[in-house]
């Protein structure tokens, strides 16, 4: 139950130099594959692009068959009121249960707000979302 | 196993001194009176065979160098007549021109005494059958193994190189039960053998393998003894001193040189200065009995560590550790000097990052830095910046500790870092002094 919300977010290692993002992105694009979020995590010298896109698995083959290191991380997308207080909420309903969020991003579209989140515990995560009835993304949109 | 000499093997380390001092002795007194070119020399530096009082003295004599024995080509160095030669060797000389290696009976002698030691030190003898995969002809490997590995009563099979699956047959065929070789083409021989069907632990009696004439690691020790179920002895020699002459002996704890043969010592590759033993620096020998084409001081250009304290087999005779480099590799940075094979020992023992690298050397201000390039391996790359900052920086900490200098640590895309050896790509030096 909990599974069919747990989505295969990839993440990339990219140097931190012009054109790495460009190269991603248009690998992704020449392979057809469309990217609904992502975000750059920087450290010193190089970064991980995160992306949530339409086909996991295809853009995990076409990257590594590009010499990019990449793996699946499992991440929730949890749709947000689009309105002041609507991270709060969610961030509450996670916090009170005790799960850890590692990191997010978000990306606010024509239905409503998306938080991507990467959390310590993802079905207790999971649970208490729809327990407080909260809308997840489906992970089948993601494949 | 059993000393080949047992009375000089394990003389107390004083009395090898003194035999040292007398060998030298007479060896620079012989010189002397019979070189031109030793005497010339000595002159100009201004030291008489008489200023020779103690072993340490040897420190007063001038140092050879590769450039010597270019410009004496090919046989300005010889101190014997010809009729007293017995063979020559020819080292290839992949930069000028090559060397020319003339010995006499005696040269000949007492470089197979000297393999003859070593091969009984790691357990060669009588019954063995020592394959000898290094070629013959003008290179020393060869022949100098043969008649090392003769003189202890082995039975050598000359393979020479090439021909990998007749070596292989003829290693099940004949039971080798020894081999002597490069450590690449011993790996490039337990692969054909695989692919002929043949499993070098299972199917031979292969258990000794004398391999050398190339810088090699201990990993892959590590590799070739688990995979073809042997012993793996490191071997050291260059055509100077005769061709391969020492070997590890069975605690595989060094390379014994035998200090009846070859002084060592160990120097400042920059300033010449004597190191103390445990320390770094580059090799410096001379050759105490040799007729034909002596050395004295020669600045061998090897990188290594020299071991006085006592071996567990018993043997007196100094160590050298593994060459851990050339002195045309070394790099100082901020006044330490600094080896690339020492970053590229480091970086295989971490398997979060691969083996390949590049050192990029650059000033700020007054202060060298020195960063190294490494690649996050498949296994270890994770989506969590704290995961690749902790590999990062234990990186840089396994390199500090090892190098003694400060080093950043640059994690780069897999496939950008050179692949090919040499120094042209590995370093890049962009200090402008």
């Amino acid at each position: 139950m909990e599974k069919s919300y747990i989505i295969k977010q990839i993440s990339i290692f990219s140097e931190n130099r012009p054109g790495r993002l460009a190269a991603v992105a248009g690998a992704l694009r020449d392979a057809g594959i469309n990217i609904f979020a992502f975000s750059i995590a920087e450290a010193n010298g190089f970064g991980v692009v995160r992306a949530l896109v339409n086909r996991p698995e295809d853009a995990h083959r076409t990257l590594t068959g590009l010499g990019f290191r990449v793996s699946f991380t499992d991440v929730i997308g949890v749709k947000m009121r689009d309105e002041p207080g609507g991270l709060s909420e969610v961030a509450s309903v996670l916090g009170d249960a005790g799960i850890n969020i590692e990191y997010a991003y978000a990306y606010s579209g024509k239905d409503a707000a998306v938080l991507i989140l990467r959390v310590d515990k993802v079905e207790d995560a999971v649970r208490q979302i729809l327990d407080h009835g909260g809308e997840l993304l489906k992970a089948s949109l993601f494949r | 196993m059993a000393p080949w000499n047992r009375q000089i093997e394990e003389l107390p380390p004083d009395e090898l001194r003194q035999l040292q001092y007398r060998l030298a002795k007479s060896l620079i007194r012989r010189l002397y009176e019979t070189s031109e070119f030793y005497r010339r020399r000595m002159k100009e530096h201004d030291v008489r065979p008489d200023d020779i009082g103690s072993l340490a003295d040897i420190g007063k004599l001038p140092f050879m160098y590769k450039g010597d024995l270019r410009d004496n080509y090919p046989d300005g160095l010889f101190c014997a007549q010809k009729d007293e030669l017995v063979r020559y060797h020819v080292s290839s000389g992949t930069t000028g021109k090559p060397t020319v290696v003339g010995y006499t009976r005696q040269d000949i002698e007492n470089w197979s005494e000297s393999l003859a030691r070593a091969f009984s030190s790691c357990g060669l003898g009588r019954g063995d059958v020592l394959q000898v995969s290094y070629g013959y002809g003008l290179f020393t490997g060869g022949l100098g193994v043969h008649y090392g590995a003769e003189r202890v009563g082995a039975t050598v099979l000359p393979t020479s190189v090439g021909n990998t699956e007749r070596q292989i047959e003829l290693m099940q065929d004949l039971h080798t039960t020894a081999i002597a070789c490069t450590p690449s083409y011993l790996l490039h021989m337990g692969e054909v053998a695989e692919k002929m069907g043949v499993s070098i632990k299972n199917d031979t009696d292969l258990r000794i393998g004398i391999l050398g004439a190339e810088p090699w690691s201990e990993q892959m020790r590590g590799r070739l003894e688990e995979w073809l179920g042997i012993r793996a002895y490191d071997i050291y020699g260059t055509s100077e001193l005769s061709g391969p002459m020492f070997t590890e002996c069975s605690e595989q704890q060094g390379i014994h040189i035998w200090g009846d043969i070859a002084l060592v010592e160990v120097v400042d590759p920059e300033t010449g200065e004597a190191l103390p033993p445990g320390e770094r620096g580059e090799m410096v020998v001379t050759m105490l009995q040799k007729e034909a084409f002596p050395l004295v001081r020669y600045r061998i250009g090897d990188i290594t560590v020299l071991d006085e304290e006592p071996c567990a087999c018993g043997r007196t005779h100094p160590r050298i550790r593994r060459i851990q480099g050339r002195v045309d590799d070394m790099l100082i940075v901020r006044g330490i000097n600094v080896f690339p094979s020492q970053v590229e020992h480091v970086l295989l023992e971490i398997p979060e990052v691969g083996r390949h690298f590049q050192i990029v050397i650059d000033r700020k201000g007054a202060l060298d830095t020195m960063l190294v390039r490494v690649e996050v391996s498949e296994e270890a790359f994770s989506d969590k910046i704290t995961e690749l900052m902790v590999i990062k920086k234990a990186v840089e900490h396994r390199l500090k500790t090892t190098l003694n200098v400060a080093v950043g640590v640059e994690l780069v895309e897999p496939g950008t870092l050179p692949r090919f050896e040499g120094k042209s790509k590995k370093v890049v030096d962009r200090r402008s002094l």
